[in-house]
């Protein structure tokens, strides 16, 4: 019996030591364990009289369960210093900088163009890509513009060969489409375009988005319709539209459209130059010349067609104020095009 | 074109502010660019009549001035001029005034002059802003006098002719006839609905033997010719009013006669040209182009050697004028001039913009000619005015000897169609009487019959053909807020959006975009010294690049047959800004073509080049091209590959399947030095065409397994030439179970040793039909090791 007690403070003593919950374990193990302490005195109970047996196996038994509760609230107390370790050594700075996934982004004439591209699409128009590099025909010949014609000189043109050329206007891409398919048309032709101009408000290259619509009964009271869903959601729900005479082969009527300036809502600042006004795109009926070398019935149909530089309305929308930042691509510039 | 206000006054009686009259222009489609007061720094100045001059007390320079200026009581003023003296009537700016100086503005105060007070200052014709021609003796060195009858205390402004308004107007090209004040005089008489006042073309004609008879050998390029006989020329200086109005246009005068070729290209758009008659040659004048080689000798003493494109004018022997754009030496106008034959032509535009172009030489006439004269109306009253201001002027005698060639029928174009035809134009309804009214204005003559109408178009109006261009010029003039905004509706419906190529480049752009690459844009064309840039060999297909035939420069002279330099230049441009990280896209055409010299269109492709520098390295840009090909579910693989611009160990080809579909890699270091690149670049160049083709159409859904997959790592060491490539692919030969092998980790140390690496890798287990246990894991993780030891010498870590 004599041997209980001492086995019971003898493991008290160990167990109390223990500094972790592994060494904790190893205490366990040595008294409660298959080859410990507590588990060879009940194994040695073959050596007693049988009728010492029964007494000594209640005695080894509360022995075992009295160790097992200490040992139990040990574990828990030294869990609990360990968990409390743990957390304080996984203690972070929260003020150092999160990581983060950088986003890139898309240009802004990328931008205007998607967003015109969706706003006319919710129209009816289809969006059709003509090529850079055209022939002369297509370019100019026929929008009605022959070898001699004065607004040949209107536009520099870089020519490759005597026929081939870099497209000066996306009106290009009109012949194409009315070639192929007969009206009713509704097409959207942005791209890039060239023009032999480089100074500080003019790129050799920019961008630029056609418009045209070819069916029965068009008329200009449509084109200004269109122009103003246009310009309601492109610049603001109360911007306006004006249309002015101008001029382009191609068109007859021709009209300069000037949208009311959203930075002063038409009051006159410096952006419209003190006018209310902001000339934004060229528009007009198509000619009918244009209309038969494309061989659509002018007399059947007739369509508007208008063309502005995406260049142009992203800078009024962003307020740019350098066309050449659109093309030196300095991510410092790129950077604040976030979606 | 510039337009006088005053001068536009001749012919309308207008009289409204000029800036209403600026927005009456622009309502009608002539937008006033610039509209100057030409008195504008010159406030405050009136006239005065010196009545005494003394010496300055103090000053032997000075000269102290006792003025009249009538109304405005009188002033002294002292003056260093020397050409003051008692009498003369002088500009005088008083206290709070302002005269031009310097290019500036001067303000003038009341002040002292060594002790004795000045009221202002006299004023040279400098400080008016005047020359000669506006006001005779504003050129000389000293005070401007004044003419002995002129008004005291008044506002020099209108007696010096600076009273006055400029309109700039763009003209568009169309508009040639409105390249005249009295063009542009028509279209104000239109649009403020007033009489329009034609300048007066009567002339008495005096009888002459004289003969110069005109052939034209090239009726196309001149369709007309009209030549005037004018004799008893005496060659003088002209009227105040003239040499102002040449002046106000920014013209000097230099004579009568010549003044008046200048008046009437200014006034009716008609270039004229006046040939000293004793210089023609056997009284011929000849219209026909020049042999190769021929000379002319222009009044600028200018020498030209001719090719046959060039239109001459020329007598019984020689060349005497470059046709359209300027006379001879030999037959102009001298001081004793005594007999004139005058020219007044219609030459095509074409002609004329080519000669001058290649020519290099250009004048007031040729410019005036590119723009189109048309043959039936301006050259006639162009003459006609020319001889009338000789007989006003008092410089010659017209006479009844003229010659008119012309080789275009002498009719008037009629359009034939009805009010309603306008109205579906416009799509909306502009009365019978607006429409007559409105083009009657504009000269056309107009037939009504009921509710059609026919209309005579004005000769000078070339570029009306068919009711549209009549639709213009009602609508114009009736005003463009008569327009009532409608919505196609009576269209037809029509479904609209990207085609699936343009949605898919959108997605491209966007999966780039996710990446952290921001977008560039470029222009289409670059140096052909960014090929040497790169490194290319002399016979590299990049350098069979399409020239343009007339660039801005060399260095935007070929078309991009590979997007790489655009990117690089865009590395090297932020870094030199400061910008030492950053990621950057482009999708854009290339262009390609088998010869350089295009015979049809050539390709245009796209391509796709991704820069990553500063931060990052290979497997980030590589990390980038497999995120882009995984968002179409593109199979895509990478091998070792080289490219002369490239770092030869950090290079590899894109390929799919067995197409080679790109290239990315570091910039080659020497490169990088070369352009003081510090941190390493990367670049990218994929075929996007050829990419896209193989894009996933639509998203089909694959069916989940039924039972969870196995996660095992992996760690061998092998020798340094074994692959990543290599030890996956063993695996995933290895054991069919393994769906993915994935590299995490791979290590060097000491006591792995020499020449060897511990690769990490990550592989998964999946099945489809049966519960993966984990003595299966283990037979296949066993037989995958084995594999490895025998193919590639690999031992388990």
């Amino acid at each position: 019996m004599e041997e209980d007690l001492d086995l019971l403070q003898e493991a008290t003593q160990e167990a109390e030591a223990a500094e972790d919950s592994h060494s904790l374990y190893e205490v366990k193990m040595k008294f409660l364990g298959r080859t410990g302490k507590v588990t060879a005195l009940l194994k040695g109970m073959k050596e007693l009289a049988q009728e010492a047996r029964p007494a000594f196996g209640k005695k080894v038994n509360a022995l075992r369960e009295a160790l097992e509760e200490k040992f139990a609230a040990l574990e828990e107390k030294i869990k609990a210093k360990e968990l409390q370790k743990k957390l304080k050594s996984e203690d972070v700075d929260v003020t150092m900088p999160g990581r983060k996934h950088r986003e890139g982004t898309l240009h802004p004439v990328t931008r205007v163009k998607d967003q015109l591209i969706d706003l006319f699409a919710g129209m009816g128009f289809e969006v059709f890509e003509g090529p850079e590099i055209e022939s002369d025909y297509y370019n100019f010949t026929a929008l009605n513009t022959p070898a001699d014609h004065p607004a040949r000189d209107m536009q520099d043109t870089f020519y490759l060969t005597e026929k081939f050329l870099l497209r000066t206007q996306t009106s290009a891409g009109q012949i194409r489409v009315m070639e192929k398919k007969k009206p009713p048309i509704k097409i959207l032709s942005p791209g890039r375009v060239f023009r032999s101009d480089d100074d500080a408000t003019h790129s050799p290259m920019f961008h630029q988005m056609e418009g045209l619509v070819v069916d029965r009964h068009i008329t200009l009271c449509d084109l200004q319709g269109m122009l103003d869903e246009f310009a309601k959601k492109m610049f603001s729900e109360t911007s306006k539209t004006r249309l002015r005479p101008s001029y382009f082969p191609f068109t007859e009527p021709s009209v300069e459209v000037d949208v009311s300036c959203a930075s002063c809502g038409g009051k006159g600042c410096p952006l419209c130059k003190g006018t209310g006004w902001i000339e934004v795109l060229g528009a007009g009926m198509v000619n009918r010349k244009v209309l038969e070398n494309c061989g659509v019935d002018p007399d059947e149909y007739s369509g508007f067609a208008f063309g502005m530089g995406i260049e142009r309305i992203a800078m009024l929308k962003y307020g740019i104020n350098n066309i050449k930042l659109l093309t030196e691509n300095d991510v410092r510039f790129l950077e604040q095009f976030k979606d | 074109m510039l337009l006088p206000y005053s001068w536009l006054k001749e012919y309308v009686n207008v009289s409204i502010p000029a800036e209403e009259l600026k927005d009456k222009l622009f309502s009608c489609g002539f937008e006033v660019e610039e509209l100057t007061y030409l008195g504008k720094d010159v406030e405050g100045v009136y006239t005065g009549k010196i009545v005494k001059c003394e010496k300055h007390p103090d000053a032997d320079r000075l000269t102290v001035c006792g003025v009249d200026c009538g109304g405005r009581g009188m002033k002294q003023i002292v003056t260093a001029a020397t050409n003051v003296f008692e009498g003369a009537i002088v500009p005088i700016a008083l206290d709070g005034a302002t005269v031009k100086h310097e290019g500036g503005v001067q303000k003038i105060k009341t002040g002292k002059l060594r002790g004795v007070t000045s009221e202002g200052m006299f004023c040279s014709g400098e400080e008016l802003g005047i020359n000669d021609d506006f006001y005779e003796g504003a050129e000389v060195n000293g005070i401007l006098i004044l003419d002995g009858d002129t008004p005291l205390g008044a506002d020099i402004r209108p007696i010096v002719g600076i009273d006055d308004y400029l309109f700039d107007i763009a003209v568009t090209a169309n508009r040639p006839d409105c390249m005249s004040i009295f063009g542009l005089a028509r279209e104000v008489a239109a649009v403020c609905k007033l009489p329009l006042k034609a300048p007066e073309t009567s002339y008495g004609c005096a009888k002459t033997d004289v003969k110069v008879t005109v052939e034209v050998k090239e009726p196309k390029l001149c369709p007309r010719y009209i030549g005037h006989y004018v004799k008893d020329v005496k060659i003088g200086k002209s009227p105040r009013f003239l040499r102002r109005r040449l002046a106000l246009m920014g013209l000097r005068s230099v004579s009568n006669i010549v003044d008046i070729t200048n008046y009437v290209l200014l006034e009716m758009g008609q270039p004229m040209h006046a040939f000293d008659r004793k210089f023609l040659h056997g009284d011929r004048i000849i219209v026909r182009c020049a042999e190769e080689g021929e000379k002319i000798t222009t009044l600028d003493e200018k020498e030209f050697t001719l090719r046959p494109d060039n239109l001459l004018i020329c007598d019984g022997e020689r060349p005497v004028a470059l046709a359209g754009v300027m006379g001879g030496l030999n037959s102009e106008i001298k001081e004793d001039t005594y007999e004139v034959f005058f020219e007044a032509a219609s030459f095509a535009r074409d002609s004329v913009r080519k000669t001058s172009r290649s020519l290099g030489q250009r004048s007031d006439s040729s410019a005036r000619f590119e723009k189109g004269v048309d043959p039936l109306y301006t050259p006639e009253i162009g003459m006609a005015r020319a001889l009338h201001l000789v007989q006003e002027l008092g410089c010659g005698t017209p006479t009844d000897y003229g010659a008119d060639v012309f080789s275009v029928p002498m009719t008037k174009k009629v359009v034939r169609t009805s009010y309603a035809a306008l109205d579906r134009v416009l799509g909306i309804h502009v009365p019978k009487e607006e429409v007559n009214g409105i083009l009657g204005r504009l000269f056309f003559e107009i037939d009504e019959k009921g509710e059609e109408f026919s209309a005579v178009v004005p000769l000078w109006r070339d570029d009306v053909d068919g009711f549209p261009d009549l639709a213009e010029e009602v609508i114009r003039m009736y005003g463009y807020e008569h327009i009532v905004p409608t919505f196609l509706e009576r269209a037809t419906v029509t479904h609209g959006g990207r085609t699936p190529a343009q949605a898919q480049e959108q997605k491209a752009k966007k999966a780039l975009q996710h990446e952290g690459f921001m977008e560039a844009c470029n222009y289409s064309f670059y140096s052909p010294k960014d090929f040497d840039l790169l490194r290319l060999p002399a016979d590299a297909p990049e350098r069979r690049a399409i020239k343009i035939l007339n660039p801005i420069g060399e260095d935007l002279s070929v078309m991009r047959t590979t997007l790489v330099p655009s990117m690089l230049q865009n590395i090297v441009r932020n870094v030199r800004r400061g910008n030492y990280e950053g990621r950057l896209f482009e999708l854009a055409n290339v262009y390609l073509c088998e010869a350089t010299e295009l015979k049809e269109l050539p390709e245009e492709r796209k391509h796709l080049v991704l820069g990553l520098w500063g931060e990052g390295d290979f497997f980030d840009l590589k990390g980038a091209v497999e995120a882009l090909a995984e968002a179409f579910d593109v199979r895509i693989s990478f091998e070792k590959g080289t490219r002369p611009y490239l770092h030869p160990g950090v290079t590899a080809v894109v390929k799919m399947g067995e197409k080679e579909v790109g290239v990315l890699g570091e910039l080659h270091p020497e490169i990088a030095n070369g352009l003081a690149l510090e941190r390493k670049a990367y670049l990218a160049e994929l075929d996007y065409a050829a990419l896209s083709r193989k894009f996933a159409k639509d998203i089909t859904y694959r069916g989940l397994p039924k039972f969870e997959r196995v996660q095992r790592d992996l760690a061998v060491v092998v020798g340094e030439e074994i692959t990543c490539a290599q030890v996956t692919e063993c695996i995933l030969h290895a054991c069919k179970a393994v769906t993915k092998a994935e590299l995490f980790d791979v290590y060097r140390g000491k006591q792995l040793g020499e020449g060897k690496k511990s690769m990490a890798l990550r592989l998964t287990f999946e099945c489809a039909d049966s519960p993966l246990s984990p003595e299966t894991v283990e037979k296949f993780f066993g037989k995958i090791v084995g594999n490895l030891q025998h193919n590639l010498s690999a031992e388990l870590r």
